[in-house]
């Protein structure tokens, strides 16, 4: 099984029924599928072989749907990056993962325009929207354009010979990580298709599911989203983000919408809102995952979605999911993020890699078909992650999180082993962050760290030292990383400081300068 | 109708999501489009409207037509500050 199966066998079983929603625009499985297949072998044609990676740089859209799609029936290697990434990352991603292919719109693409010499291995960039937007003038590169690509007849409506198999990469997934470098998480057919099934089985996901999605596609839990509704043919709602609530819960009234799923930051919004002029009746479940949702948010979502089964989770991009806490556990355990996800076993371990008992906090280790490969050509970092297992042929995940097990085996996250912070459910590594804002003139001292926020979970804040005579203000510095940084990355306080504390050894201290 | 203070809600915008002092684009430019708002910046603009004008935003009302350009900002207020309550479902609107 691969993961462009999910799209054919639902164009193959039921055609006709709308597979995605956007706008005002309603896409059969069918109309997918068609366009998927004529996109795959435009791209073999420019010359796509089996194994290449093609990063995709867009809002999410069908256009961004129906790539991620072709990439895989033509034996590619998807990587999709946030639509608010920025060029100099962009350039990263593209260099370390050395794409041969790039998939954009015009405006995006026109932000490369001083970088097409400092990207050696791209060769195609593939223009998302209509043909008349126009393309960017300053590309040097061999240039497609998606919309005449779905029209011309003259490219076959079947999808190319497979030459993948399941053990083969299907996508990259950048996350980041304590080094201050994105690496690319690398996952196989196999291990995508598997965590789709463990997720959708306890979901009792559903051909009749109507499933919201506003969470962005790079994001592995909106990616899932799609594959998840392909997978069992079901309809998904897309939205480009909920930064208009109001619009985005309008339209999921209309189209009476089962799924909904959310992360803590959304959540907070929902309960700031009147929810009582949207009907959600028809919503059979919510799911939150990314960060703990709060016992208080648990209680008032169930009184404005009475209908909807709560499922509290846990995961992380190296093996997609761990966790679920079956919903009627919600009453009697409500901070636990359940148990492993069938056919997934988890337990915790002490720093000598020996199984803990009850109450007792450990790392989290995973074992199941769901664990990644490793970070794309970084053995150092996967050695950190993949270690081996209880029997001499496995390797299995260390998260880097502690857990606790209560005495029936269900889990309670207490804190993370490194310094990341998870901001509106994403993860952002302090270091990515102080490594941006020392490149600003008249910065000595950067340190990042999460704090407390009843929106964000934790919010970024930066403390900072100047060098003598530096005039750089709060508002400097947040410029240039409104410049540099994706949006959930940026620092929502900055706070000067004389000097920054340090630990015994002489490296600036994060724990500490949240204290003093 | 009352017209807002276009100069100061281009202020709030440049100096809130562009950190600088002079709003760069036209004045119809959508700010999702520009990737200058998100789902967060959009709760930031409403926690100024309130403030600065004293007007109530309903939930409703949190849409790209109102919210997403200088041009939308300034006739959204407008509209607020010239018939508050008749915006937001009042019996009767003053003046």
């Amino acid at each position: 099984m691969q993961l462009e199966n999910f799209l054919e066998n639902s164009a193959s079983h039921s055609p006709e029924k709308v597979a995605l929603i956007f706008d005002q625009r309603r896409l059969t499985y069918a109309e997918v599928e068609t366009a998927a297949n004529r996109l795959s072998h435009a791209l073999i044609a420019k010359g796509l072989v089996r194994g290449d990676r093609v990063t995709i740089w867009l809002e999410n859209s069908p256009d961004l749907v129906i790539a991620l799609f072709a990439v895989l029936k033509a034996g590619g290697v998807f990587v999709v990056v946030n639509p608010t990434t920025k060029g100099a990352k962009i350039q990263y991603i593209l260099n370390n993962s050395r794409s041969r292919i790039l998939v954009t719109d015009p405006r995006r693409a026109e932000l490369l325009r001083d970088c097409w010499s400092d990207l050696p291995y791209l060769q195609v960039v593939c223009l998302s929207g209509e043909a008349d937007h126009g393309d960017p003038g300053s590309c040097p590169l061999q240039l497609l354009a998606s919309s005449a690509v779905y029209a011309d007849q003259s490219l076959p409506d079947s999808p190319p010979d497979k030459k993948a198999i399941d053990i083969d990469l299907a996508a990259l997934i950048y996350t980041s990580g304590s080094t201050g470098r994105p690496k690319g998480v690398m996952m196989t057919h196999l291990n995508m298709v598997s965590a789709a099934t463990s997720i959708t089985t306890y979901l009792q996901s559903r051909a009749s599911d109507i499933v919201l999605c506003f969470l962005p596609l790079s994001f592995d839990y909106g990616l899932y989203q799609v594959l998840m509704a392909f997978k069992v043919g079901a309809t998904l709602l897309l939205e480009r983000s909920f930064a208009f609530p109001h619009r985005v819960l309008q339209t999921a009234v209309r189209e009476r919408i089962t799924g909904l799923p959310i992360v803590p930051t959304v959540s907070a919004i929902l309960l700031q809102m009147d929810m009582a002029q949207y009907d959600f009746s028809s919503l059979r479940y919510i799911t939150s995952t990314a960060a703990a949702l709060p016992t208080a948010h648990v209680s008032r979502l169930r009184t404005l979605f009475p209908n909807a089964r709560i499922y509290s989770m846990y995961g992380l991009t190296e093996c997609k999911r761990v966790s679920y806490l079956p919903p009627e556990q919600l009453d009697i355990r409500p901070t636990s993020v359940g148990r492993g996800m069938p056919n997934e076993e988890v337990y915790i371990v002490d720093e000598q890699g020996r199984r803990v008992g009850p109450g007792i906090v450990g790392e989290l280790v995973v074992r199941g078909a769901n664990v990644m490969k490793g970070y794309w050509e970084d053995p150092q970092e996967t050695s950190i992650r993949l270690r081996p297992g209880s029997y001499p042929w496995e390797q299995v995940l260390y998260t880097g999180d502690l857990f606790k097990a209560d005495d029936e085996g269900y889990l309670y996250f207490v804190g993370r082993k490194d310094e990341i912070i998870k901001s509106r459910g994403e993860k952002v590594s302090p270091k990515e962050v102080e490594e941006v804002i020392y490149r600003l003139d008249g910065v000595s001292e950067v340190l990042v760290v999460g704090v407390p926020d009843t929106i964000l979970g934790q919010a970024v804040k930066a403390y900072i030292t100047l060098r003598p005579g530096s005039t750089l203000t709060a508002a400097n510095v947040m410029q240039h990383c409104a410049q540099e940084l994706e949006d959930y990355m940026r620092p929502k306080f900055v706070e000067f400081r004389d000097h920054l504390p340090t630990t015994p050894t002489g490296k600036l201290s994060r724990r500490e300068v949240v204290t003093r | 109708m009352v017209q807002p203070d276009v100069n100061a809600l281009r202020t709030f915008i440049a100096n809130n999501f562009l950190f600088c002092d002079d709003f760069p684009l036209s004045d119809a430019a959508s700010f999702m489009e520009a990737g200058i708002l998100d789902s967060v910046g959009v709760l930031q603009i409403i926690l100024f409207l309130e403030e600065r004008y004293r007007i109530k935003v309903a939930d409703e009302e949190i849409v790209p037509e109102n919210l997403d350009s200088i041009l939308g900002l300034a006739q959204f207020v407008g509209r607020k500050l010239t018939a508050p309550e008749m915006l937001t479902g009042g019996s009767h609107a003053t003046k």
